[in-house]
C-alpha cells in the first residue's frame, strides 16, 4: 500500500495525531448545538430496528422569527456536515456552502434562520458507528444498524419538531442532500413551503453503487479496519479510507475538469522517476485529497452512509411509478442539474421533474451549464447561485417574509 | 368577457389579448414560454397559478431567476407527461409553427387544458401572399424575419389552414381573434376568409368537443 504524503509546502495545521484526537471528540462532543433524545423515545428504522439514545448534532444561522416561518433546512452531502456556513472545528477551513449560505448569500441569514444537522451516520455528533452503544458501552462499530436516506430524514424531523417549526420555508441539498430533499418532500409534504435538489437523483444507479462498492471494499480490505473495531485498538483504517476517498474524487469531477487542472503534468519534478512516486500532479492532488479527508471522517461512517445512498429508490419504494412519491405535494419545487455532472447527470434530474409534471406539481427545472463535473453544485457557479436567489425571494416575497435584516 | 387588460405597448399584442381571454385566479401552462413575459403578465393582472415551459437554457434560467416555476422542456416531447386535464388554460403563444408535430402538440393541449389558447403568424395575410405572387420566394417579413433555410418555424399555416387542424382534434373554436400588428383586432363580424386576408397573426381559444 502506498504511504500518502500530503503536498509539500502545505500548511497542515496540527499534527495528524491531534486531529484524529479531535475527530473522536467531535464524534461525542460536537463544536455546534446538540439534542438527545433518551433511549425510550427510539427512532423506528427502515429496517425495522429501533435506535436510541439519538443525538442529532445541528448548526443553526440567523434568526427564527417569531411565526417560525423563515426556517430552511440544508441536507449535507456523503461527506459533509453541519458546519455549512463556519469554520471547521478539525480542519480549519470555511464552511462547506459558504459560496451558497451565508449574510447576503442566496440563503442569506440575515433573512432566513438556516438549519444545518449533521446526518445520521455521521461521524461529527449525530448518532452513527462510532458512537457508543448503549448495550455495550462500547463504539457502535458494524453493529450500528444499516440506516437509510428516509431514516435520516425522519431523524431531522425529530430535530425540527424539537425547534417548533411546523413549516420549513425551504429544504435544500445537493447529491445526498438532495436525496434528503426529495425525502422531506414525500414523507412530510405539508410541512415543506419550497424544496431545492440539486444534483441529484430519484434512485442509485448502478454505476453510482458500483463505485461505492469499491470505496467498501477499500476500507475493508484495510487491516487496520479490524471488521469494524478499530476504535479501541486505537487505530483508523486510513489507507483504505483514503483510497475510497480517491476513487470517489474522480466522480466528482468531469474529465474535461481534472484534464484542464492537472493534464499530464509532473509534481514537483521535470522528469519521470520510474518507480511508483506521485509522478503526475493528479497522483498528488488525490493522494492529498485522500489523506486530508481520514483525519475528518470515520470510516465506519462512511460505510453507512454510502449504503444508504445504495438504498435509495424513491422509484422502486412508490410501487415502481415515480409519480406516486410526489402524489398530494404542495411544495414548490426547484431542480438544478449541471451539463457535466456524469455522477447524477441530467437524465436523472429530469426523472424528478417528469414525475412531478405527472402530478401537475409546482416545479421549476435548471440545468447549469458548467465543466466542473458533480462538485460544481459546491462552487462558485453564479447562475446557479442566482436561480437559487431568485427562486427564494420570489417564494419568499409571495409568503409575505421579511426582507433581509441587518446582521446581528 | 373579463375586463380588457390594458395595453401599454411593453406587452406583445398577442399577450394581451390572450390576457384577456383568462379567467382571474386560474392555473395556466404556458408552453414555449420565453422569457416569461406572458406568465408575469397574467400573474400581476389576473393572479393566475401559472407554469411554463421552455426549450432555451438561458431563458428557462431567467424566468426561475424571477421567480416564475419554469423548466426547460420542450413542447413535441414533455408534453406528454402532464395529467388531462391538470390546468385551467394551456397556452401555447406564437409557438405552434416551430413543432414537430402541431397536431399531436394541439392534441396535448387540449388534453392537459380544459381550455388551449394558440397564437402563431397568419400565412394567409395578403402581404405574405403578394410577396409569393410577385417575387416566387419564400416571404420573409417583420413577423417571419428569418430566411427560409435557418428559420424555427417549419410549419406555418393560414387561419383557414388552423381551423381545419381544429376540427382534426375534436376540438371547437370559443374565440378567435385575428389583428395587425398594431395589435389593432379586426372586427369581430368579419369573415374568416377576411380575416385570413388581413390578420398578421391571430389567436384562438379552444376546448374539446363534447362528444
Amino acid at each position: 500500500m502506498a504511504t500518502f504524503s500530503a503536498e509539500p509546502g502545505r500548511d497542515d495545521g496540527p499534527s495528524a495525531q491531534s486531529k484524529s484526537g479531535q475527530r473522536l471528540f467531535e464524534v461525542h462532543s460536537p463544536s455546534s448545538s446538540l439534542i438527545v433524545f433518551p433511549e425510550d423515545a427510539p427512532l423506528r428504522l427502515e429496517s425495522g430496528q429501533l435506535l436510541g439514545p439519538l443525538s442529532i448534532a445541528y448548526q443553526t444561522y440567523g434568526t427564527l422569527n417569531a411565526d417560525k416561518s423563515n426556517a430552511i433546512l440544508i441536507c449535507h452531502a456523503l461527506t459533509g456536515d453541519q458546519h455549512v456556513a463556519n469554520v471547521h472545528p478539525i480542519t480549519g477551513k470555511p464552511g462547506w456552502w459558504e459560496t451558497l449560505v451565508g449574510p447576503g448569500k442566496p440563503v442569506d441569514t440575515n433573512r432566513f434562520f438556516v438549519i444545518c444537522p449533521n446526518i445520521l451516520g455521521g461521524c461529527m455528533g449525530s448518532t452513527g458507528p462510532a458512537s457508543l452503544n448503549p448495550k455495550t458501552g462500547k463504539p457502535y462499530g458494524v453493529e450500528f444498524p444499516v440506516i437509510t436516506i428516509g431514516d435520516m430524514v425522519d431523524a431531522q424531523v425529530l430535530l425540527i419538531d424539537h425547534l417548533g417549526i411546523d413549516v420549513l420555508f425551504s429544504v435544500i441539498g445537493g447529491s445526498m442532500g438532495g436525496m434528503q430533499v426529495l425525502e422531506w418532500v414525500t414523507r412530510q409534504k405539508h410541512r415543506v413551503a419550497t424544496a431545492i435538489p440539486i444534483a441529484t437523483a430519484p434512485w442509485h444507479s448502478a454505476q453510482n453503487i458500483a463505485f461505492h462498492e469499491v470505496g467498501r471494499q477499500a476500507v475493508m480490505a484495510d487491516p487496520d479496519w479490524r471488521s469494524g473495531n478499530y476504535y479501541e485498538a486505537g487505530v483508523v483504517p486510513k489507507n483504505g479510507l483514503a483510497v475510497a476517498r480517491m476513487a470517489a474524487h474522480i466522480t466528482y469531477l468531469s474529465e474535461k475538469a481534472l484534464q484542464g487542472k492537472f493534464g499530464r503534468n509532473l509534481q514537483d519534478r521535470t522528469a519521470r522517476s520510474f518507480s511508483f512516486d506521485a509522478d503526475f500532479k493528479i497522483e498528488s492532488y488525490l493522494r492529498h485529497q485522500g489523506s486530508t479527508f481520514v483525519d475528518r471522517f470515520d470510516a465506519n461512517s462512511y460505510l453507512y452512509i454510502t449504503r444508504a445512498m445504495d438504498y435509495f429508490d424513491l422509484e422502486g419504494a412508490h410501487g415502481g411509478k415515480l409519480a406516486n412519491a410526489f402524489a398530494g405535494t404542495t411544495a414548490e419545487i426547484c431542480v438544478v442539474s449541471f451539463t457535466s455532472d456524469w455522477l447524477y447527470p441530467t437524465r436523472d434530474s429530469k426523472a424528478i421533474v417528469k414525475a412531478l409534471n405527472a402530478v401537475a406539481a409546482n416545479v421549476s427545472f435548471v440545468e447549469i451549464e458548467s465543466d466542473k463535473g458533480h462538485d460544481a453544485f459546491l462552487l462558485d457557479e453564479p447562475e446557479f447561485h442566482a436561480t437559487a436567489r431568485g427562486f427564494l425571494s420570489a417564494a419568499a416575497a409571495k409568503r409575505g417574509l421579511a426582507q433581509a435584516s441587518e446582521a446581528r | 368577457m373579463e375586463k380588457a387588460v390594458p395595453f401599454t405597448g411593453q406587452q406583445r399584442a398577442d399577450h394581451v389579448l390572450i390576457a384577456e381571454m383568462v379567467k382571474p385566479g386560474s392555473r395556466v401552462l404556458d408552453v414555449g414560454c420565453g422569457d416569461g413575459a406572458l406568465l408575469k403578465l397574467l400573474a400581476e393582472e389576473k393572479g393566475v397559478d401559472g407554469r411554463g415551459v421552455e426549450l432555451s437554457r438561458e431563458k428557462v434560467n431567467l424566468c426561475v431567476q424571477s421567480g416564475l416555476a419554469v423548466i426547460q422542456g420542450d413542447a413535441d416531447q414533455d408534453l406528454a407527461d402532464y395529467p388531462d386535464q391538470a390546468f385551467d388554460y394551456a397556452i401555447l403563444s406564437l409557438t405552434i409553427q416551430a413543432t414537430r408535430d402541431p397536431k399531436t402538440v394541439l392534441a396535448n393541449l387540449l388534453r392537459i387544458g380544459r381550455h388551449a389558447i394558440v397564437s402563431f403568424p397568419n400565412f394567409g395575410h395578403w402581404r405574405i401572399r403578394t410577396q409569393l405572387l410577385f417575387t416566387g420566394r419564400m416571404p420573409m417579413t417583420p413577423n417571419l424575419p428569418e430566411p427560409w433555410f435557418s428559420t424555427a418555424d417549419a410549419h406555418l399555416c393560414t387561419i383557414k389552414d388552423f381551423v381545419d387542424l381544429v376540427a382534426l382534434v375534436d376540438a371547437e373554436v370559443e374565440e378567435a381573434v385575428a389583428f395587425n400588428s398594431q395589435g389593432r383586432r379586426l372586427p369581430i363580424k368579419t369573415s374568416i376568409a377576411l380575416q385570413n386576408l388581413l390578420g398578421e397573426k391571430a389567436v384562438f381559444k379552444l376546448k374539446r368537443r363534447v362528444a
